[in-house]
């Protein structure tokens, strides 16, 4: 992902009035459509029905600890930066059976793995650095000798209707990610907003056959120029941001540091932050029975790295204290996720900034340790 | 397949060890699964209790034993007290064998050492025997075993045996001693000094609680052993034991797939760091 929008000469233009024909263009091809809407305040993905469900006028406020809706002064569809869900609800679920057994009145178990059926999906106006984000979730699931089904089966049905970002929240950092504003790849079809409308690139063969069946206008040289303006206004003005370089170093050079001790102080140990951060894995598996017994599935969830049972031995708690959860999380996110996938597992969406209850805010965290750094 | 669902095993035998420490010994139901499974000394299976749920489990039979697979589980909690009460012909389920073994191909012409502690035991004996099986390719082996109080050192009978074996030497050590305890009374790592290797020529594999495993490394290193002739066998959390569920981290590792039996020289960063 970048900071600049690269000009496409083979996109056409999508006048707003006209995006009822996308949607029914997607239904066309065989597929359901997962848009963004306003709901109890907040932007969510959810089957869309009609396009008049998209948040048009909206955008969020987002500061730590804090989001909420308002209007904006114009009337768009993708105006708002992001909620508090990424797409990965939709590819690595919440909840997700793994096998079931059933044990028989002799005590014979039969265990069945549970295939996933799953729908082509596309999901529509999927944000730079949620893609990111998703291709380190492809590594993770996907990129090992074991390769989980559910996952892949999931993945290989969807269709990503990727949109720019022509406007920030405050808590958005992903230009120094490397991973926003503008989508370079990881997406099928590629949309930019302007006050009219969507410039539309399609870059896959299933995305081309949606493309066709668009009511397109020619793209004029204006609105071109109008979306990389916007989007290039966009990267410089955000506010957050992490160092761009390697963070290990640092990290693994304060693993003794008393300031993980100062954050402790203020983390409730929640969780909040591992269940909206689009790159968290962690799951654990367990296992429901029927009120006889004779059936078990075994399912797993998504966990956290706050959860007391997470690092739980038998006789020794490897992490009883809230400080070495906060490390674990900020040490694997920012840390040892390069060594695991070759970057840091931080694509800047800004959501932990957001949805930490207290507004504990990693970008504030690690300035916090580097200038700890020179001063000793 | 039979790495992400489980496959039924039947129980052959159940041995109990000590109060707390029994051994089941488990036979795929299913004879292809039985043929066409493998495993090396040091790699573990997850054990499926229905109601109950999955532990991981060493695997400390010979990998040439083809009729059962034997696991020697101490009874500590909610899914391992509920192992404990299960007898001959109860059915389980098994998926497996996972993670990376001990080092025995690069300990072949080498003098051996295999300190363990507490039922760190278990998942080294696999390696005893399979060392045992070949005792020429080795060169001197040393079976160092400690344990906090002297009744709770199981397979006295096979200590014995293997104390037997040529150019073989096994030590013994506990905090506490019972009342017939002839071995040493002390930490297990104090022995080292008294077992027979050629440092520049030795591996080293090294499994129990994290501490002891810290100071067992402390010796060797003092001895002359380099650090990456030593290895450790580790334990955290696990759910999925495909390196996908996240909660066997320690540092960029994930213990079921990467390890769990690691060189030091490759956690080093890591190893017995409080929260790691
Ligand atoms: C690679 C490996 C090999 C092992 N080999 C053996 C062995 O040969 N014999 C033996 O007795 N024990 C072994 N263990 C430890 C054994 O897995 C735990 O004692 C067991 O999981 C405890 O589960 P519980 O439900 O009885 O305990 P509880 O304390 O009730 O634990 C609840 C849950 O936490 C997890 N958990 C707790 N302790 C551990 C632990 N030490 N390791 C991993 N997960 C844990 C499990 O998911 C468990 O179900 C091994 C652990 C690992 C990681
Ligand atoms: S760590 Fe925070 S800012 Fe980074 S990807 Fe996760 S939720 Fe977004
Ligand atoms: S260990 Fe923590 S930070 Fe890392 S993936 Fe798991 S929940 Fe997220
Ligand atoms: S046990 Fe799930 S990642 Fe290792």
């Amino acid at each position: 992902m970048c900071a600049t929008v690269a000009v496409d000469p083979l996109a056409g233009f999508l006048p707003h009035s006209q995006l009822p024909a996308l949607l029914h263009a997607l239904h066309e091809t065989g597929y359901r459509c997962i848009g963004p809407q306003a709901r109890d305040g907040a932007i969510v993905f959810d089957e869309l029905q009609d396009t008049a469900d998209l948040p048009w006028g909206l955008i969020d406020v987002q500061e730590p600890g804090r989001y909420r809706l308002t209007e904006a002064t114009s009337r768009r569809a993708f105006a708002w930066a992001n909620g508090p869900q990424a797409i990965k609800p939709w590819v690595f679920q919440a909840h997700e059976p793994q096998w079931t057994a059933q044990r028989n009145a002799q005590g014979h178990i039969r265990f069945e793995a549970v295939h996933v059926a799953p729908q082509a999906t596309a999901i529509l106006g999927v944000r730079a650095c949620d893609l990111a984000a998703l291709q380190i979730q492809d590594c993770h699931f996907a990129g090992s000798r074991e390769r989980d089904a559910a996952y892949l089966a999931r993945r290989d049905h969807l269709l990503l209707i990727g949109i720019h970002c022509a406007r920030s929240a405050d808590t958005c950092f992903c230009v120094s990610t490397g991973d926003g504003p503008a989508i370079d790849r990881g997406a099928d079809l590629i949309l930019g907003e302007i006050d009219e409308g969507l410039i539309v690139s399609a870059c896959s063969t299933a995305a081309r056959r949606i493309f066709r069946l668009l009511p397109l206008e020619r793209v004029r040289p204006e609105q071109w120029a109008m979306l990389r303006q916007e989007v290039t206004n966009n990267a410089g003005s955000q506010r957050r941001a992490l160092p761009s370089q390697d963070l290990r170093n640092l990290l693994y050079a304060k693993l003794d540091s008393p300031h993980w001790s100062t954050i402790a102080e203020r983390c409730l140990s929640c969780g909040n932050c591992t269940a909206v951060c689009p790159t968290c894995f962690c799951h654990q598996e367990t296992d429901t029975s029927t009120l006889n017994g004779e059936w078990v599935t075994h399912a797993r969830e998504w966990d956290s790295c706050f959860s007391d049972q997470h690092a739980h031995l038998a006789g020794l708690e490897i992490r009883s204290e809230v400080h070495l959860r906060y490390r674990q999380w900020l040490l694997h996110k920012l840390g040892t996720w390069h060594e695991q996938y070759g970057r840091s597992g931080c694509v800047g969406c800004g959501r932990c900034i957001t949805w930490c209850p207290v507004g504990i805010d990693l970008t504030e965290e690690i300035s916090a340790f580097s200038s700890e750094e020179t001063s000793t | 397949m039979s790495r992400s669902v489980p496959r039924e095993v039947q129980v052959i035998e159940r041995i109990a060890e000590t109060a707390t420490v029994f051994t089941l010994r488990v036979r795929f139901t299913d004879s292809r699964i039985c043929r066409a499974y493998a495993f090396h000394p040091g790699q573990f299976n997850m054990l499926y209790l229905h109601g109950a749920g999955e532990i991981p489990i060493s695997i400390v039979s010979d990998p040439e034993d083809e009729f059962a697979l034997d696991h020697t589980i101490r009874a500590v909690g909610r899914v391992s007290q509920a192992l404990a009460q299960v007898q001959p012909g109860d059915r389980l389920g098994l998926r497996g064998p996972f993670g990376r073994g001990w080092p025995l191909t690069q300990a072949i012409g080498n003098d051996v050492v295999i300190l363990t502690g507490g039922l760190g035991c278990a998942p080294a004996v696999s390696a005893i025997h399979f060392i045992a099986n070949r005792r020429a390719q080795y060169g001197h082996l040393n079976i160092i075993q400690g344990v906090r109080h002297a009744d709770d050192m199981i397979w006295q009978a096979r200590y014995k045996a293997w104390a037997q074996l040529p150019d073989t030497e096994v030590l013994l050590a506990a905090d506490e001693a019972g009342t017939h305890w002839s071995g040493y009374l002390g930490h297990v790592t104090d022995l080292i000094e008294n077992a027979r290797f050629d440092p520049k020529n030795t591996i080293a594999m090294i499994c129990g609680p994290e501490l002891m495993m810290h100071n067992g490394v402390i010796e060797l290193l003092k001895s002359g052993v380099p650090d990456d002739a030593i290895y450790l066998s580790i334990e955290r959390n696990m759910h999925c034991a495909k390196g996908h569920c996240g909660h066997c981290q320690l540092g960029p590792h994930f213990v079921c797939r990467d390890g769990p039996v690691f060189n030091y020289a490759d956690i080093r960063p890591w190893f017995a760091k409080a929260g790691i």
